[in-house]
């Protein structure tokens, strides 16, 4: 039995005990989490190519052993404003679903933080801000001690198509201002 | 243990569909009344082969079908029977029925069964019309006494030990035997091992074959034709009064006075596994001899989809082993130098490492070689495709072929079949004139249709040229004002006239025929080439004909690129469509309307394109004196590139950005470079496509732009 395997049939026993596991980072002092088995892996910052004419948190393509990984900036997608990368910045290795396919994609966070068993129960719907702020993405609100943890759905997170609808988003926001 | 055929029957499928293709092609170079002994035994043999495979997996209908068409080609082949214009005709569409067949059998589906009888039928009428017309002419007997007639030839049949392991049947071939004339045939078993020691694989058995009745050597030689290099065989003429008794051996108990029976039962120890699946009337077996016909159900009830393969010449896997061998030994050279040491091995350890990079380039090369078919592949087909048309159309073409040998990749090759196939159905269609009209223009009623193919750079070009009509321009140009397309006749030149053609839904034809017309191809012709990074020019004379030329990649996985810095990135540019590179004379630099820039190459002016303004990025220099231009070409424009620094060539192996992320504009995809990072792929297609629409936008915004500023 190989590791994936392992992992699926942990994450049965997981859902029968309606718990499922999350891996944490933070941005920006928030904490943010996702589901665990997405996760590919965890890597350190490495310089990646920038794509000319892309969103400025699209930081580029990366070589991930001979794969082209496109590389996404978390803080810069949720206009949290940039941070110098260092030692620390760290890649975290996703894989998500896209139509047929399932596509490999990386994310830069400020560093990873914990991971967490969550009941389904205790995850809370993201309180509906209007029209101003995308929270399609946001899964749910969990709560762990005195900590709130936004759980995302990296798959509405990271599709392509939804990209471009935040580009306009962003770019409204600057003509308010 | 018994032998799975089902494992063969792949291999069965794939030479029988070639031998299809061999009769097909042989069948139209077979010209009405010159019967060519050589492509008749071509035709043969590929039928018989056919013939005997089907036979061996049980195929009968196939067997019996391919029957009727040996007998029909053999009457051919011995001058019995005129080569017809109805006759080739009919054995065009038995290829086609055959082909359906083995198509049906591949796919585990049914196939027309009565349009399989039907071919079947005229095959037969055919055969017994030229029995009546010719009621004297011997028939091949099948007789099943053996006759004494005045000459005859003894055959010493010993065949090699692995002689079954390579598919052939002794009992396929004393059939064969058995249809040329009468036979009698003894098995010579001296040499057959203890039960215990015996191979059911090998052969241990000979024969000694006599045939009686006038039959001439070549026609045995043939029915052992496949076998020549598997067994010792010896052909013996019979004089008149030779009695049989003389060969007959002391060991030969067992007689068979119709070679249709199988070989008797000591052979069947040895042999059944193979045989029996092939035998239509299988004698009954000793108890101990295992049951065959389960891998054939098995055979049949596999999933049988097309599987992607290749074949291989032999010499490129041989050339292949030769170099992962060099390379291993450059490998554990290598090792040798790592396990201790120093400095003064340094030498050496480049000496190593130049080889190691030699030997990866050679074998990437090869193993790119692989991929590479003959564009014979592809060009085959249109053969059969000419006269087809040319026979509906009612026009005379020749069709020369040149350049078959010539190579490209496997994926290439199958994209560019379809708008071949369509290119040619043009130039037959609406190109090549009627006998009629081609006499009163004053040319050979015989149209001329040439396919070429060559290298050319990195690009091969496939020309499809015919001296017909060529394109009517006027008529172009009238359908075009008819449809909207275009305003006034004045504003159209050659390229916007070749343009035109290829527009989706553009058609001159005046009748819309089921071959063209329909507007519906030339659209799809170009497409697909563009998504093969190739393009397609079209030259043609009015009255003298019209050359299309397609020019595309070798390859898709690898191409050779110019490695160019701009600012801290550094992109690819395919070389294929580099012209040349140049330092810029500022004096040669010309301004156009402000905004765009044009450079004097000798006496061309090329728009620049400067590539940071396209990519955003910011350059280590605006200046053109301190920057280089790099010339390229697309869709047959040229344009200057300025960037900042030349880097060198190197052969890229072509990512996709898709997989991944997303398509973006500008480039085709991207690659890793020697330092693993990433660099990307200029599509210089899409680069110019850019560079207009943002020079359109900003001249828009300039436009806007200053009501901003004064606010």
């Amino acid at each position: 039995m190989d590791a994936a395997q392992l992992l699926g049939a942990e994450r049965i026993i997981e859902n029968q005990n309606g718990n499922d596991q999350y891996l944490t980072f933070m941005l920006a002092g928030e904490e943010y989490g996702v589901d665990i088995l997405r996760v590919q892996e965890i890597k350190g910052w490495d310089s990646a190519t920038r794509i000319p004419n892309t969103p400025s948190y699209v930081q580029g393509v990366m070589n991930l052993r001979g794969t082209i990984v496109p590389i996404i900036d978390l803080r810069m997608r949720f206009n949290l404003g940039k941070l110098e990368y260092g030692p620390t910045t760290v890649v975290v290795v996703l894989k998500v679903d896209a139509q047929d396919k399932t596509r490999t994609i990386g994310v830069v966070v400020d560093g990873v933080s914990d991971v967490y068993s969550l009941n389904k129960d205790g995850l809370k719907p993201a309180p509906d801000f209007g029209n101003d702020i995308n929270t399609d993405f946001v899964r749910g609100l969990a709560t762990i001690g005195d900590k709130m943890v936004i759980i995302l759905d990296i798959n509405k997170l990271l599709n392509t198509n939804d990209m471009n609808v935040l580009i306009n988003l962003s770019t409204k926001e600057h003509k308010v201002q | 243990m018994s032998i799975d055929l089902s494992q063969f029957k792949q291999t069965f499928i794939e030479e029988s569909l070639e031998g299809l293709d061999v009769m097909e092609s042989s069948l139209l170079n077979l010209g009405e009344g010159t019967a060519n002994l050589e492509v008749i035994n071509n035709i043969f043999r590929a039928a018989h082969s056919i013939k005997g495979g089907s036979g061996t997996f049980g195929f009968n209908d196939i067997a019996q079908f391919t029957h009727v068409l040996e007998t029909l080609l053999d009457q051919m082949r011995s001058g019995e029977r005129p080569v017809t214009q109805h006759a080739v005709e009919l054995l065009l569409a038995s290829v086609d029925c055959l082909r359906m067949m083995i198509d049906s059998i591949r796919d585990s589906t049914n196939y027309d069964t009565e349009h399989a009888s039907n071919v079947k039928q005229q095959l037969e009428s055919l055969l017994e019309n030229r029995d009546q017309q010719q009621p004297a002419a011997p028939k091949s007997p099948v007789s099943t006494t053996v006759v004494q007639s005045p000459s005859g030839w003894l055959i010493k049949f010993s065949p090699h030990v692995h002689m079954l392991k390579t598919g052939n049947d002794p009992v396929l071939m004393f059939r064969e035997l058995s249809n040329v004339a009468a036979v009698e045939i003894k098995a010579d078993y001296s040499d057959l091992l203890d039960f215990s020691d015996l191979n059911p694989e090998d052969c241990y058995l000979r024969w000694e074959i006599r045939l009686t009745g006038e039959v001439e050597e070549t026609a045995i030689k043939d029915v052992f034709a496949w076998v020549a290099d598997e067994c010792d065989l010896e052909i013996i003429p019979l004089q008149r009064n030779e009695p049989s008794s003389q060969i007959a051996s002391d060991n030969a108990d067992v007689q068979h006075k119709q070679a249709v029976t199988h070989p008797e039962p000591v052979a069947v120890q040895a042999e059944d596994k193979s045989h029996a699946a092939a035998n239509e009337n299988p004698v009954p077996l000793p108890a101990n001899a295992p049951k065959i016909t389960a891998p054939v159900a098995v055979a049949n009830s596999a999933a049988n989809k097309e599987a992607a393969s290749i074949r291989v010449a032999i010499d490129k896997v041989d050339q292949l082993i030769n170099m992962v061998g060099e390379l291993v030994i450059t490998q554990s050279m290598l090792s040798q130098l790592g396990d201790d040491f120093d400095m003064e091995k340094l030498e050496k350890l480049r000496n190593g490492l130049a080889q190691l990079e030699r030997n990866t380039r050679e074998l990437q090369e090869n193993v790119m070689r692989i991929r590479m078919l003959p564009i014979s592949y592809s060009f085959n087909r249109f053969p059969r495709l000419v006269h087809d048309i040319s026979q509906k159309l009612g026009k005379k073409v020749e069709l020369k072929l040149s350049g078959e040998g010539t190579e490209l990749d496997k994926t290439v090759m199958e994209k560019i079949g379809d708008p071949l196939v369509h290119l040619v159905r043009n130039a037959l269609d609406h190109g090549i004139e009627s006998p009629e009209m081609r006499v009163k223009a004053g040319k050979n009623e015989v149209g001329l249709l040439q396919l070429n193919a060559y290298h050319k750079g990195g690009n091969i070009i496939i020309e499809i040229a015919d001296d017909g009509a060529g394109i009517n321009k006027s008529k172009v140009i009238n359908k075009a004002l008819q449809k909207g397309i275009i305003n006034s006749a004045t504003e159209v030149d050659e390229d916007k006239i070749h343009e035109l053609i290829f527009r989706p839904g553009f058609s001159t034809a005046d009748a819309v025929s089921d071959l063209s017309g329909r507007g519906v191809g030339m659209d799809v012709v170009k497409k697909n080439i563009k998504e093969l990074g190739g393009s397609i020019v079209i030259s043609s004379t009015e009255g003298k004909g019209s050359v299309f030329s397609i020019r595309l990649p070798l390859t898709l996985a690898i191409l050779d690129g110019q490695l160019v810095r701009v600012g801290d990135e550094v992109y690819i540019i395919p070389l294929i469509s580099v012209v040349e590179s140049l330092q810029i004379k500022k004096s040669l630099v010309n301004q156009l309307a402000g905004k765009s820039e044009l450079y004097r190459l000798r006496d061309e002016y090329i728009p620049v394109i400067r590539l940071y303004e396209i990519f955003n990025i910011t350059p280590k220099t605006t200046e053109f004196e301190e920057g280089l231009l790099i010339v390229v070409e697309s869709d047959g424009k040229k344009v200057g590139l300025f960037v900042d620094d030349l880097l060198g060539q190197q052969q890229v192996v072509i990512k996709g950005l898709e997989t991944n992320y997303k398509r973006v504009e500008g480039f085709s995809g991207a690659t890793i470079l020697g330092d693993g990072t990433v660099a990307l792929i200029m599509d210089i297609s899409g680069v110019i496509a850019m560079s207009k629409s943002i020079k359109k936008h900003s001249q828009s915004e300039n436009a806007s732009g200053s009501k901003d500023a004064a606010a």
